[in-house]
């Protein structure tokens, strides 16, 4: 007995440190899987194009900005930034006026079917996106939304809504309801308690959601290539040219769609949290 | 204002209340008369807050009515029933300052600048939080942060204050300082007070009268002293009092006679047996005649000595003189002080006269 303690003891501290070199490795592993691919797009955008297309591939960025210079010269291109920043606004706007009020409902207002509504506004998200393609991509055609960013606005307000109405419902659970009471009973109806107090603690909370919203509508690339033609969308825009555009040119547009999604969601990553109900405050 | 005040009686007609298939309330009937202070007490779930808040507005009767200064007011908006409320977590907006807080409801009726800011400091001196006018909810205490509570409601200047269990949150040597500042504060303002709370010592100390509730009814609304001294009800005598109020079983022993723990007591006249003989355990004095109790327990309190004790195989308890000098396994003999000796049916649990 007091022999396999004593074997035992000194095993017990490199489990652990074999645990915690499993842990880091995994943890570095991950954030190359992520940064790698993000710190070469970087380096290659800052490149100029003859540096991009030789090879070695350079490992620092040059601080050349002819890449970024070709790219707004080339045809359609700033068009597609613009259709897809209207786009995104057009979705965030959308997006947050359906789905800020279904969250108030579902975190103030007991209904039936309310765990069945919940459910419902995830499953939304399960509907492959191709499978609705094609019907979508007629019905468009025949109310004459197709090719427009409104109607290219519409469906990626769909894929958005979901989110929305998770990211407010947690924001407004989070704000005790005694607050409002507290406002009706000091001459406030249901409407100015919420403009007068509930509103202004959930603002940052809605601009969170609202940027996410932006940020999904940016990044969705299949419904805005099926559904429009000359109204492209830079994601869809890019995949047109894909094969026929240089390397440069692929680099520039990458980075031009990653940066402003990356700096979205590094704002609101907090409110992202909430959505999933680990933190709110 | 204050010239302009109404009266502002509170009637409780017929109320009941249903939370799907649990019966909350059973048909209240209440009268609280201008500028009294009624403190709703009982044990949680038992209704107060649920009254308090059908007063309020907050949440619909199932059925009856309720008036504020002779007008049905059940129908109507919190904001229209002359009503201030102050709530157990204080609701005191993160996103104002104090100044703003205490003034919400005076914005909300549009009164001039000059007007807020008058009314906003002199309640803001009346709870002693002038220097913290600028301050924001988050940098408050949570005594502070239950001043600007009771200041917002007391600025609506209104007829009738509701406060649900106010003090519930605050450490006990606060509490104790709260209550006597609030009862005084509130008597100034001439206002008619509604006040819910489970603590029989804020209840006793701070109301006018007190209703007790039990499974969602009154059992007895009464001054603090009639609900201490002449308990309607089984439960009452339980509920207040601390140690409650002992109990033991009483067998007819003919005309008015009631033989207890072997003594023979005078009693009531009453057609049924057994009763329950109650008394207070401050209400009897070791003598040589009276219960046979042998001693379980005895802590000293300094001021007097709590003695637990065992009388015919119940559990009984006595406050004696800490002079005393009684140690555990000890025989006691305690005579009760007749005229504090009262009576209650076991089946109906209400009080004999």
């Amino acid at each position: 007995m007091t022999d396999a303690t004593v074997a035992e003891a000194p095993a017990a501290p490199s489990t652990r440190s074999a645990g915690r070199f499993l842990y880091i490795s995994g943890v570095v592993l991950l954030c190359a899987w992520v940064l790698v691919p993000i710190y070469f797009l970087l380096v290659n955008t800052l490149s100029s194009p003859n540096t991009v297309n030789s090879f070695p591939k350079p490992l620092f960025p040059e601080f050349d900005f002819g890449s970024l210079a070709f790219f707004a010269q080339f045809a359609g291109m700033l068009t597609a930034l613009k259709n897809s920043v209207l786009t995104a606004g057009m979705t965030m706007i959308m997006s947050i006026l359906i789905g800020a009020p279904a969250g108030y409902a579902l975190s103030r207002f007991d209904f039936r079917g309310k765990e069945l509504f919940r459910l419902l506004i995830l499953l939304t998200r399960a509907f492959p996106l191709p499978l609705l393609a094609l019907p979508l991509a007629v019905m468009f055609i025949q109310t004459g939304l197709d090719d427009t960013t409104f109607g290219l606005a519409l469906v990626h307000t769909t894929l958005a809504i979901p989110f929305a109405v998770l990211i407010t419902f947690s924001l407004f659970s989070g704000i005790p309801l005694e607050l409002e009471e507290a406002a009706w009973t000091l001459g406030c109806t249901r409407l100015t308690a919420f403009t007068k107090v509930v509103l202004p603690l959930i603002l940052p909370g809605i601009t969170a959601s609202a940027i996410f919203a932006f940020v999904i509508s940016w990044n969705e690339v299949f419904a805005a290539a099926v559904l429009t033609i000359e109204n492209r969308t830079l994601t869809a825009f890019l995949l047109q040219n894909l094969d026929t555009s240089p390397l440069h040119l692929k680099f520039a547009g990458g980075f031009i769609l990653v940066v402003p999604a990356l700096i979205f969601i590094f704002a609101v990553r907090k409110y992202l949290f909430a959505m999933w109900g680990i933190a709110n405050r | 204002m204050k010239g302009t005040r109404e009266m502002a009686e509170i009637q409780i007609k017929n109320v009941a209340k249903k939370f799907g298939a649990y019966q909350a309330l059973h048909d209240i009937n209440l009268t609280i008369a201008d500028q009294e202070f009624m403190v709703l007490l009982g044990a949680s779930g038992c209704g107060k807050t649920t009254l308090l808040r059908i007063i309020c507005g907050l949440e619909t009767a199932t059925e009856g009515e309720v008036w504020i200064g002779g007008r049905r007011v059940d129908h109507l908006a919190p904001k229209d029933r002359g009503i201030a409320m102050v709530f157990q977590n204080y609701a005191v907006f993160p996103h104002l300052t104090v100044f703003e807080n205490i003034g919400f409801g005076l914005r909300m009726q549009k009164l001039p600048d000059d007007e807020v800011r008058h009314r906003v400091e002199r309640v803001a001196s009346l709870m002693h939080i002038e220097m913290l006018l600028k301050r924001y909810s988050g940098e408050l205490s949570g005594g502070q942060r239950q001043r600007v509570a009771v200041a917002r409601a007391l600025a609506m200047e209104p007829d009738v204050i509701l406060m649900d269990e106010p003090l519930s949150n605050l450490d006990a040597l606060l509490r104790m300082e709260m209550r006597a500042e609030l009862k005084g504060v509130l008597a100034e303002s001439k206002t008619t007070a509604v006040y819910v709370t489970h603590d029989q010592v804020e209840a006793m100390s701070m109301a006018d009268r007190i209703s007790v509730m039990h499974q969602g009814e009154i059992v007895q609304a009464a001054s603090p002293i009639e609900v201490y001294r002449n308990p309607a009800a089984e439960f009452v005598a339980s509920f207040i009092g601390n140690p409650p109020m002992n109990f033991l079983r009483a067998e007819a022993a003919g005309d008015g006679k009631w033989s207890v723990a072997g003594n023979v007591i005078d009693g009531p006249r009453y057609g049924k047996s057994p009763l329950q003989f109650a008394i207070r355990p401050e209400d009897m004095q070791p003598a040589g005649d009276g219960l046979e109790a042998k001693v379980k327990i005895v802590e000293p309190l300094g001021a007097h000595l709590l003695v637990t004790c065992e009388v015919n195989g119940t559990l009984f308890r006595a406050v004696l003189d800490s002079d005393m000098e009684v140690k555990r396994g000890d025989m006691l003999t305690l005579a009760p002080q007749t005229d504090r000796v009262r009576w209650f049916d076991p089946e109906t649990t209400l009080a004999v006269a």
